[in-house]
C-alpha cells in the first residue's frame, strides 16, 4: 500500500489487516501503523518502488500529491510518473492485482453532477493540477489492465473522518479564522464518503477484482446533502461556529482562480483561502448513481453520514 | 441525396410515373421522389401508409413514421408531391384536382398489398382525403395532422395565409425568398434543431425550385370563385360518407389550422379519433411523437373495423374506434334512464310546485333572487325555446361562463333539455388554462357575464356571444355580443345569426317537457364537458353523457341519503348543478363561488337559516375560512348551523384536526370528505368517524396497510375500486388487486365515471387500457379493513435507489412536525437513483426560500425516516404552488423542477 500515512491509508491498512491480509506499506516516512511492515522511499524513485513491490500479491495505490494549489510539475511527477513507475514495477514483479485510488474529479468538468454514473476520466477537460494529473494517471492505470495483471480504479468522493487534514481540518481552520464562505446559499447537493466506508469499498474491490478489473467506480456514502448543511455539521462536530455569510459561486470561482494564480507566482507559503477547485466543489452539485458501484463491489456503506458526524464530534471532544 | 438526420439511406427512391392529370399533355411522364421503408421490412408488410406532405415541406416530414413503421411491420411510403421536394419541377401549375390525380397516378404505378392508410399534413391532408374519397376501393383508414378541408365563406382565411396570398407579398414571400419556408419552420415547438431545419430547406434552394411553393399558396381556394373551390368542395362534402376509421393528431398552437378547422373535420368524419397535443403547433410531427400513437391506433382501428364488418361478431370488446365507443366503460344503452331534470319536471307539476326550488343569497343576509319549482320549470322551458330560436340544437357546444346561482341553474337545465353540450370551464383553471380549454372545445355559443365576454374578446375565443345582462350598445358592439338572455326571452334577436332555423329543431309540440320524447334526448349523447384542475399537466376536458350525469345524481343521492325536499346549500360549484336534479331546495350562499375560500361562517349560517337547510356542500378551502370567521356568528346563526345534518366537502383531503374543529359549529352534522376527481365524482365516501378510526389504526399499526396516505374510506354506491400494483420502476402494470397493503394505480368502475376525454385519444386509451376500468393516475392501497388510502399521483412518484416512494405519507409525517405547514416531497435527479427532497412551508412563513434551519432539517429528517424516506435536503419556501381551483393540490412537478435547480447549486429562484 502506498500512501498509508494519510487518513484513508491508515484506516484501509487496519481494515485489510483485520481481514487477514499481510500489509506492507511504502512511503517516505514511517507509517506509524502497528502490525504492518514499512518500506521507506519515494514513489518517484524507481529503485525504491521496485524493492517495495517485490513479493506482493496486490498493490493499493493511495499515494498522491493532493492539494488545492501548487506547481504543475510536482503534481505531474508524483501523480502521473509515480503511478506509471509503480504500475511497471508491480507488473514486472508478478503482482496480480492493482487498485488505483482515484477521485471523481477526474471526470468532473465544472458543471453539476446530478446522480450520474462514473464516466471516463478526461484529463483535458478537468480543472486544476490535481484533477488533471489524477485523470492522466487513472487512464494509464486502467490501460494496464490485463488477465494476468488486473487493475481497477476506485474513486471515493470527498473522504472525511476523524484525523482528516484535507477537508475537515481545512474547513475548521477557515471557519475559525472566519475565512470560509458557504457558496451561494449552500444548497448544492454534495455526496461525501466517510473514511471507513471508503476503506471497506477498497477492500471490497480487492476481493472482487473478477468483477471490477478494468473499471472505474465512484464510491460515496450515497447520502447527498446540501453543502451548507454538511459544512455546518463538520463545524459543529469540531466545535466551531459555522459560517454565516455567502459568496456567489461564480464570483468565487473567478476570485479563486485569481488568488490561485497570485499564490503560485509569488511562491507564497501556505494555501490560498479559496481556489477555483474548492469553489467548484462547494458550489455545484456533485452526487452520483451508486447502484452499479454497489452491485459490482457487493458492498454498502456501513457508517451513515449522521453516524460519521457523531464519530467526528467524539473525536474532537477527545482531543 | 445527401445523408439527412433521421433518414435511413435505404429509403430514398425515384420513379417515373405516367400522368393522367388534366394539366399535363397526354403521354407525359413525371419523375417522383419518395421515401420508402420497404427494404427494412423483414416480412410481407401488414399494409401501406401513404404519407402526403403539405406546403412548404416534403417527404422528410414523415421520417419518424417511416422509422417506426419498419419496426411495426408497416410499409411507409412518403411522396414528394410534383413541383415539391426532390420530385420533378414540371413547369406546370398543378391545382388541387391535378394533385389528387397525381397521387392516384403514383399509387397506380406501385404494387401495394394489404390495407392502405393515407396520412396527410397541411394541404397534403386535402390531397390525401381527395385520394381517399376517390379510391374507396383501396383506402382502409385515414390519418390527418393539422390540415383543413373547408373554409367558411363567411369567415376570413387565417391572417398568415392572407398575407402570403397578398399580391404584394405572394411572389416575394413564397418564391423569391425563403420567407414562407422560414416562417413555417419557425412554428416548431420547441425550435427545430439546425440540421433538421437545413434538411427541410434542402429541396428549396433558389427561387426556381420554389415555384411549387408559390403555386400551392396561389391554389388556396380562399373564395367560392377560386378555380379549385369546386374540387375542394367536392372532397369536403364527399368525405362525409367516407366511413373508414380516421385519426386526427393535432397541434393546437397552429396559427393557421386552428381548432376551428379540426372541429369542422370532426363534424365531417364523426367516427374520427382525435388527439390534441397541448402545446404543439403546426409541425405536430416535429413537436411530438406522432408515430408511436399512430401505429398503436392502427393496431386497434383495423382490428376493430375488421371485427365489426365480419358478420356475427360477438359483442366482445369490439368498439368502433371513434365516438363514445372509446370510453372506459361499456354502457348498457338499453338500461332504464331517468333524465337529470326528472325531479324538476315532477315537482313543477306536483303539490310542491309553489315551494322554493332555487335561491341566491343577497349580501344583506336575505334571499335575493329565487324561483319556485313551477317558475324554474317555466324559466327553463322558455329559455330553452329562446335558445333554440337562435340556433342552439342537439350537440351544439355552449360555454357557460356564469357564476353558480339561479341564473346558471336555469341555463344549465335549458341547455340539457335542448341536448346541447355544456362546457364548464371555470376561472379555477387560471387565465391561460381557461383560454386553452375554451379554444379546445370550440364552443358555438358563449353565454357569459361581462368579465367572461371581455376575456372572450381579448383572447379571441370562438363562439357567438350572448350576455347575461343586457349591455349598452357601445359595449355590446365592442365585445361582439349578439344578444342578451333577456332579449332572447323576449324573442328579440338583433344580430343576423345567419345560421338559424336548423333542420333538426324538433316540433314545438314534442318539446313539452312533461312528455320528454326519447328521440329528443339521447341518454348516451354528450351532455357536458368539465375540466380537470390541471394540477398534473394541462387541464383535460372530460365528457359526460346524460346517462352518466344522471348516474352521478343517483350515486350522490344514495350514498349520502339526500332526498327530494331537503334543503341544500350549494357552496361548491360542481354540485350547483345537482340541487334541482336531486329535488332539493338549493341556495347559493353570498360568496364568490369561483373562490371557495370567500365563504364566511355568517354567510353560510344565513343561507342555512333562509331555507332551513340540512345539507351543506362546501369546498375544503371554504371550511378553513368558516372556522377562521366563526367569531362573527350570531346566536341565531349558531342555532341554524346546529340544524345541519350533513356536510360534504370534496376536491381535496381535509385534515381530521380541521373536521374535529368544525364539529364546534356544526355539532349535529355528519362530516363527509368524499374522494373523487373530475372524471368520477364521488368515488369513495369517508366521514370523520372513519377517518379517526383509520388514523388510530395507522398509529397502532395493527391493521395491514393502515397508514401511508390519506384514508378516503370505501367505494360509494355503485362503484368498484381496485389497484394496479407498481413495479420496481414505478410503472403501474400489475394485475388489479384489492389485497391489503399493495400499492398501485387506483382503478374505478362506476356508472358515473366520465364517458371519455375530449379530443385526447392517447390519454383516453391510456386511461381505459384496462378493460372496463378507468385508470385514475392516483396511487393508493387498501388496508385490511377495506379502506382505501391515497398516496399521491402517478407522475409524482419518487424513485430513490432504495425503491419507489409515494409522497403523501411522507408529507403527512412532515406536516406533523412543529413549524411545518404544507409539505411537498419530490425527487431530484435521474429516475431510479433520485435524491428525496422535502420542500415545506413554515409557520410563521419564511420570507426567503432556502435551506431549512438545522433544527428543522433534523426534525424533518427523522419524521420522514419514520415514514420510510431518507431525505437528502430540506428546503423552506414562503408558499408552495397549488392549483387555483382547490388551493390544495400541490404542483409537485413544479416543486421538483425548482428543487432540481436550487440543489444543483447557483441562485435560488422564486418557486
Amino acid at each position: 500500500m502506498t500512501g498509508a500515512s494519510g487518513m484513508l491509508g491508515r484506516v484501509t491498512a487496519e481494515l485489510l489487516r483485520a481481514q487477514g491480509h499481510e500489509v506492507h506499506t511504502f512511503q517516505r516516512r514511517p507509517s506509524g501503523l502497528t502490525g504492518v511492515e514499512d518500506s521507506l522511499g519515494s514513489i518517484t524513485e524507481p529503485a525504491a518502488v521496485e524493492r517495495a513491490v517485490l513479493g506482493m500479491d496486490a498493490v493499493v495505490h493511495l499515494a498522491a500529491k493532493v492539494s488545492f494549489a501548487g506547481a504543475a510539475a510536482d503534481f505531474e511527477a508524483v501523480n502521473v510518473e509515480g503511478t506509471r513507475c509503480l504500475l511497471d514495477a508491480a507488473r514486472t514483479a508478478g503482482v496480480r492485482d492493482f487498485v488505483f485510488i482515484s477521485s471523481p474529479s477526474v471526470a468532473h468538468v465544472g458543471t453539476s453532477i446530478v446522480g450520474q454514473a462514473a464516466t471516463d476520466a478526461t484529463p483535458e477537460k478537468v480543472l486544476g493540477h490535481y484533477a488533471q494529473t489524477k485523470a492522466k494517471a487513472e487512464l494509464i492505470a486502467l490501460a494496464a489492465n490485463s488477465d494476468s495483471f488486473r487493475v481497477a480504479a476506485v474513486r471515493p468522493h470527498i473522504v472525511w473522518g476523524p484525523g482528516d487534514t484535507q477537508l475537515v481540518e481545512r474547513v475548521l481552520q477557515r471557519a475559525r479564522a472566519g475565512r470560509l464562505p458557504v457558496l451561494d446559499a449552500g444548497t448544492a447537493l454534495v455526496d461525501t464518503t466517510y473514511v471507513d466506508n471508503a476503506a471497506e469499498a477498497i477492500g471490497a474491490a480487492l476481493a472482487r477484482m473478477d468483477q471490477v478489473a478494468g473499471l472505474a467506480v465512484v464510491v460515496t456514502n450515497g447520502e447527498p446533502r446540501p453543502i451548507g448543511e454538511l459544512i455546518a455539521g463538520i463545524c459543529e462536530a469540531g466545535g466551531v461556529r459555522p459560517p454565516r455569510w455567502s459568496v456567489p459561486g461564480r464570483v468565487a470561482r473567478v476570485a479563486g482562480s485569481l488568488v490561485e494564480f497570485v499564490w503560485q507566482r509569488s511562491g507564497a507559503d501556505g494555501e490560498p483561502p479559496m481556489t477555483r477547485f474548492l469553489a467548484e466543489q462547494l458550489s455545484t452539485a456533485h452526487w452520483f448513481d451508486q447502484r452499479r458501484t454497489r452491485d459490482l463491489l457487493g458492498w454498502t456503506p456501513g457508517v451513515s453520514l449522521d453516524e460519521g458526524l457523531a464519530r467526528l464530534s467524539e473525536h474532537y471532544q477527545q482531543l | 441525396m445527401v445523408a439527412l438526420p433521421g433518414v435511413d439511406p435505404s429509403w430514398p427512391a425515384y420513379r417515373d410515373v405516367p400522368s393522367h392529370a388534366a394539366v399535363d399533355p397526354a403521354g407525359t411522364t413525371n419523375s417522383w421522389h419518395y421515401l420508402d421503408n420497404e427494404a427494412q421490412l423483414t416480412g410481407p408488410p401488414r399494409g401501406t401508409l401513404l404519407c402526403v406532405h403539405g406546403n412548404p415541406t416534403w417527404s422528410y416530414l414523415w421520417r419518424s413514421v417511416l422509422a417506426a413503421g419498419a419496426q411495426h411491420g408497416w410499409r411507409v411510403i412518403a411522396v414528394d408531391q410534383l413541383n415539391m421536394g426532390l420530385s420533378e419541377r414540371t413547369g406546370r401549375f398543378r391545382r388541387l384536382a391535378d394533385r389528387v390525380q397525381d397521387l392516384n397516378d403514383f399509387v397506380g404505378s406501385m404494387d401495394l398489398t394489404g390495407p392502405v392508410i393515407t396520412v396527410g399534413h397541411d394541404w397534403g391532408g386535402v390531397v390525401s382525403l381527395g385520394f381517399a374519397h376517390q379510391r374507396r376501393d383501396l383506402v382502409d383508414a385515414v390519418v390527418l395532422t393539422n390540415t383543413a378541408i373547408h373554409q367558411d365563406p363567411n369567415r376570413a382565411i387565417p391572417a398568415p395565409l392572407r398575407l402570403a396570398l397578398h399580391p404584394l407579398v405572394h411572389r416575394w414571400g413564397t418564391k423569391d425568398t425563403s420567407a414562407f419556408l422560414d416562417v413555417t419552420h419557425a412554428l416548431a415547438r420547441p425550435a427545430l434543431p439546425k440540421e433538421v431545419r437545413k434538411a427541410f430547406l434542402l429541396p428549396y434552394r433558389g427561387g426556381a425550385r420554389r415555384q411549387g411553393i408559390a403555386d400551392f399558396v396561389a391554389d388556396i381556394p380562399a373564395s367560392p370563385s377560386h378555380p379549385s373551390y369546386p374540387a375542394l368542395r367536392n372532397i369536403a362534402e364527399g368525405i362525409r360518407t367516407l366511413d373508414v376509421p380516421a385519426l386526427m393528431l393535432w397541434g393546437p398552437e397552429d396559427p393557421i389550422f386552428s381548432d376551428t378547422y379540426l372541429n369542422d373535420l370532426a363534424a365531417r368524419l364523426p367516427q374520427a379519433d382525435i388527439h390534441r397535443f397541448e402545446g404543439a403547433s403546426h409541425l405536430v410531427g416535429e413537436d411530438r411523437d406522432i408515430a408511436g400513437p399512430l401505429f398503436r391506433w392502427l393496431d386497434g382501428a383495423l382490428k376493430t373495423s375488421a371485427a365489426t364488418s365480419s358478420p356475427g361478431s360477438p359483442d366482445g370488446d369490439a368498439t368502433a374506434p371513434g365516438a363514445p365507443a372509446a370510453s372506459a366503460l361499456e354502457t348498457d344503452t338499453t338500461a332504464p334512464f331517468t333524465p337529470l331534470e326528472h325531479e324538476l319536471t315532477q315537482r313543477a307539476q306536483g303539490p310542491d310546485a309553489d315551494q322554493l326550488a332555487v335561491a341566491d343569497m343577497g349580501a344583506d343576509g336575505r334571499i335575493g333572487r329565487s324561483l319556485s319549482w313551477r317558475d324554474l320549470e317555466r324559466e327553463v322551458s322558455s329559455l330553452a325555446d329562446a335558445l333554440r330560436r337562435i340556433g342552439l340544437r342537439r350537440g351544439s357546444r355552449v360555454s357557460l361562463m356564469v357564476p353558480p346561482g339561479v341564473e346558471l341553474t336555469v341555463l344549465l337545465y335549458a341547455c340539457l333539455r335542448i341536448g346541447a353540450v355544456i362546457i364548464v370551464a371555470d376561472a379555477g383553471l387560471g387565465r391561460k388554462g381557461l383560454s386553452k380549454a375554451v379554444r379546445g372545445t370550440v364552443p358555438e355559443f358563449l353565454i357569459g357575464i361581462d368579465l367572461a365576454l371581455t376575456a372572450a374578446k381579448l383572447f379571441s375565443w370562438p363562439g357567438r356571444r350572448i350576455s347575461v345582462a343586457t349591455l349598452p350598445a357601445a359595449k355590446r358592439r365592442l365585445l361582439g355580443v349578439e344578444s342578451s338572455l333577456a332579449e332572447l326571452r323576449l324573442g328579440k334577436t338583433t344580430a343576423a345569426s345567419g345560421d338559424t332555423g336548423p333542420a333538426d329543431v324538433p316540433n314545438p309540440a314534442v318539446l313539452d317537457p312533461a312528455v320528454l320524447d326519447p328521440d329528443v334526448l339521447d341518454p348516451d349523447a354528450d351532455a357536458a364537458i368539465l375540466f380537470t384542475s390541471g394540477s398534473t399537466g394541462p387541464a383535460k376536458g372530460v365528457v359526460y353523457t346524460h346517462r352518466r350525469l344522471a348516474a352521478m345524481r343517483d350515486t350522490v343521492a344514495e350514498t349520502f341519503d339526500i332526498r327530494p325536499g331537503d334543503g341544500l346549500v350549494a357552496g361548491f360549484a360542481p354540485f350547483a348543478l345537482l340541487g334541482p336534479a336531486l329535488g332539493t331546495t338549493s341556495i347559493t350562499p353570498d360568496m364568490d363561488v369561483t373562490r371557495p375560500k370567500t365563504l364566511s361562517a355568517s354567510a353560510l349560517a344565513d343561507a342555512v337559516a333562509a331555507i332551513e337547510a340540512t345539507t351543506v356542500f362546501a369546498s375544503p378551502a371554504a371550511l378553513r375560512n368558516i372556522l377562521t370567521t366563526q367569531g362573527e356568528l350570531t346566536d341565531a346563526g349558531r342555532k341554524a348551523l346546529a340544524g345541519v345534518s350533513l356536510l360534504l366537502s370534496a376536491g381535496a383531503p381535509v385534515p381530521s384536526r380541521l373536521l374535529t374543529e368544525l364539529l364546534g359549529i356544526l355539532p349535529a352534522a355528519s362530516l363527509h370528505t368524499p374522494y373523487g376527481m373530475t372524471e368520477a365524482l364521488p368515488v369513495t365516501d369517508v366521514d370523520l368517524g372513519v377517518i379517526l378510526s383509520a388514523e388510530a389504526d395507522a398509529a397502532a399499526g395493527n391493521v395491514i396497510g393502515a397508514g401511508n396516505g390519506v384514508c378516503v374510506g370505501r367505494a360509494v354506491a355503485g362503484a368498484r375500486i381496485t389497484v394496479s400494483p407498481l413495479n420496481r420502476a414505478g410503472t403501474a402494470d400489475g394485475a388489479p388487486t384489492t389485497e391489503a397493503g399493495v400499492t398501485g394505480e387506483i382503478l374505478i368502475d362506476a356508472p358515473h365515471v366520465k364517458d371519455r376525454y375530449h379530443r385526447l385519444w392517447l390519454t383516453e386509451s391510456e386511461s381505459s387500457r384496462t378493460g372496463g376500468w378507468h385508470r385514475t393516475g392516483d396511487i393508493g392501497h387498501f388496508d385490511g379493513n377495506g379502506r382505501l388510502w391515497v398516496e399521491g399521483r402517478l407522475p409524482h412518484l419518487v424513485t430513490p435507489a432504495a425503491g419507489v416512494l409515494t409522497p403523501v405519507g411522507v408529507e403527512q409525517a412532515l406536516e406533523a412536525v412543529d413549524a411545518v405547514g404544507l409539505a411537498a416531497v419530490v425527487g431530484v435527479g435521474p429516475a431510479g437513483t433520485q435524491a428525496v427532497v422535502a420542500v415545506v412551508e413554515t409557520t410563521p412563513a419564511t420570507a426567503k426560500p432556502g435551506l431549512a434551519p438545522a433544527s428543522l432539517a433534523s426534525a424533518a429528517r427523522s419524521a420522514a425516516r419514520s415514514a420510510g424516506a431518507e431525505l437528502s435536503a430540506v428546503l423552506v419556501v414562503p408558499a408552495l404552488p397549488t392549483d387555483i381551483r382547490h388551493n390544495a393540490k400541490i404542483d409537485r412537478t413544479a416543486v421538483a423542477q425548482w428543487a432540481t435547480g436550487v440543489l444543483a447549486g447557483g441562485k435560488i429562484s422564486k418557486l
